[in-house]
């Protein structure tokens, strides 16, 4: 299972209260676990990537391992550690604002 | 007895505000959607518990939100959690959020950016939604970039009426200083098939077959601030209004003037009189006097607060021209708050009620039409919209 941590506003969308868990099927890539997480959550759609082109809305990041993945392919393998459930994707809003 | 319900959208979530037909004791409920930029929630003419709402941010972009319980709870009318997001041919089911411009309607991919050159459109947010008169299934949303959608199943769908960007002025359409945003819808209660919208800074346009081609309604509007003052498009309108029971008699704020047609929008007339300053951005009428009209005037342009530092709604009975200040129970002095575009309303009870929210996150009421107002709330977030419902 992959485990998926998203900003508060997202969980109030998706009406979860922490992290959610998602069946990816291999390989386990960006559009792969994003994919999934729109499938199960469509309230979600549009609100991390654009409808169309998927690229990732300006004010968001892409966390995991402790390395930013923001500007990786979105089909290039997650870390191992993803794949297996040992660390959650994160879901970053970018501190901006008020 | 009657009650009303105000719908309050502010920078930081949304309030409904309720009262019986005194509108002396109110209830307040809120934050919704806390933290989001709430621009605009409308409920709808055929069921009034029936809300919709747009929710924007400028990280997660625009959520619609629908109540059908007067704004108890909420849901994005989209696909449910755990249900099929597409149909079996594969088709994408509803995804309330979508607004995707028309790319097959010409010549819609450019208008005019601040530097002049061509820019492609955007979407960026909802800044206006308008349910329909007849179906409560149907509504129509004001966006930035320009365009109007509507929707037929409750807000899960949503299809531009590309004849508008698509009519050939839209290159030379342009962005105000708060971006080129669709702000203003108003049906035509006596006909179906008539709309008229305004956009900032393009000007007012009406279509009279349900949306299929449109035309600019500019003539007599001036603007020192664009090359051609009488130029058909280009204008920075802020707001229109209308007495339903007087379809056709339109009254509009621009960025400076008020202005007034008697003829659906064909020719308009300046109506600023003796006001302080003709600059702002409301503008309402009367529920059952349709010559009767409000406005709230704004120093100037550079500076978006009331004059003098007082805060000051002026009333005109003879539709425009001569007006009265109306003060009482309005701070009248130190008081530098501005009034959005969308944030006043009227209620349609006997003695009609007057609503406006400021920036400073009051919302004032006043249950005599204008004679004295009273703060139904005082320290809200920035209040980007108000509406209210006259409810049986």
């Amino acid at each position: 299972m992959i485990r998926v941590a998203l900003p508060f506003h997202l969980r109030n969308l998706a009406h979860v209260d922490s992290e959610v868990t998602l069946e990816v099927a291999a390989p386990i890539t960006q559009r792969a676990v994003l994919d999934a997480l729109e499938s199960c959550y469509p309230m979600l759609r549009g609100a991390i990537r654009d409808h169309d082109t998927k690229q990732r809305r300006p004010f968001l990041r892409f966390f995991a391992c402790e390395e930013d993945l923001s500007h990786e392919s979105p089909d290039a393998p997650l870390p191992a550690d993803v794949a297996s459930g040992r660390e959650p994707f994160m879901v970053i809003g970018a501190i901006a604002g008020g | 007895m009657s009650n009303v319900r105000v719908l309050v959208g502010t920078r930081k979530g949304a309030f409904i505000l309720s009262a019986d037909g005194k509108r002396e004791k109110w209830d307040v409920s809120g934050p919704h959607f806390a933290g989001w930029e709430m621009y605009h929630l409308k409920g709808s003419a055929v069921d009034p518990n029936r809300i919709y709402a747009s929710q924007t941010s400028g990280w997660f972009g625009q959520i619609i939100q629908r109540s059908d319980d007067g704004g108890k709870t909420w849901h994005q009318p989209g696909t449910p959690p755990g249900e099929p997001t597409t149909t079996p041919d594969g088709t994408p089911k509803g995804e309330s959020n979508k607004f995707a411009y028309d790319a097959a309607a010409k010549p819609l991919t450019t208008h005019q950016w601040y530097d002049g050159t061509q820019h492609p459109w955007e979407f960026k947010r909802v800044w206006h939604l308008e349910p329909s008169l007849t179906d409560g299934d149907t509504v129509y949303a004001g966006v930035e970039d320009a365009a109007i959608f509507r929707s037929t199943d409750g807000g899960q769908n949503w299809k531009e009426l590309s004849g508008l960007r698509g009519h050939g002025t839209g290159p030379n359409w342009q962005p105000g200083a708060g971006g080129m945003c669709l702000h203003t819808i108003i049906l035509d209660p006596s006909n179906p098939k008539r709309i008229w919208i305004a956009i900032s800074a393009a000007g007012a346009f009406r279509t009279d077959d349900g949306g299929e081609t449109w035309k600019p309604i500019n003539r007599g509007l001036k603007s020192q601030y664009i090359p051609d003052p009488n130029a058909e498009v280009g204008h920075c309108v802020h707001h229109v209004a209308m007495n339903p029971s007087r379809p056709g008699v339109l009254f509009m704020q621009k960025h400076w003037d008020v202005m007034r047609s008697d003829d659906a929008g064909d020719n308009w007339r300046e109506v600023s009189g003796n006001l302080p300053t003709d600059f702002g951005f409301v503008i309402d009428v009367h529920a059952h006097e349709p010559e009767t009209i409000y406005v709230l005037p704004i120093k100037s342009d550079s500076e978006h607060f009331v004059h003098e530092g007082k805060l000051r709604v002026f009333r005109s009975k003879t539709g425009g021209n001569e007006w009265e200040a109306l003060t009482k129970g309005l701070p009248q002095k130190d008081c530098y708050v501005n009034v959005l575009r969308d944030a006043m309303a009227v209620d349609t009870l006997e003695k009609c009620g007057v609503y406006f929210g400021t920036t400073g996150g009051q919302v004032y009421c006043s249950n005599d039409a204008g004679d004295s107002w009273n703060a139904i709330v005082r320290d809200l977030p920035a209040v980007l919209s108000v509406e209210v419902q006259t409810l049986a």
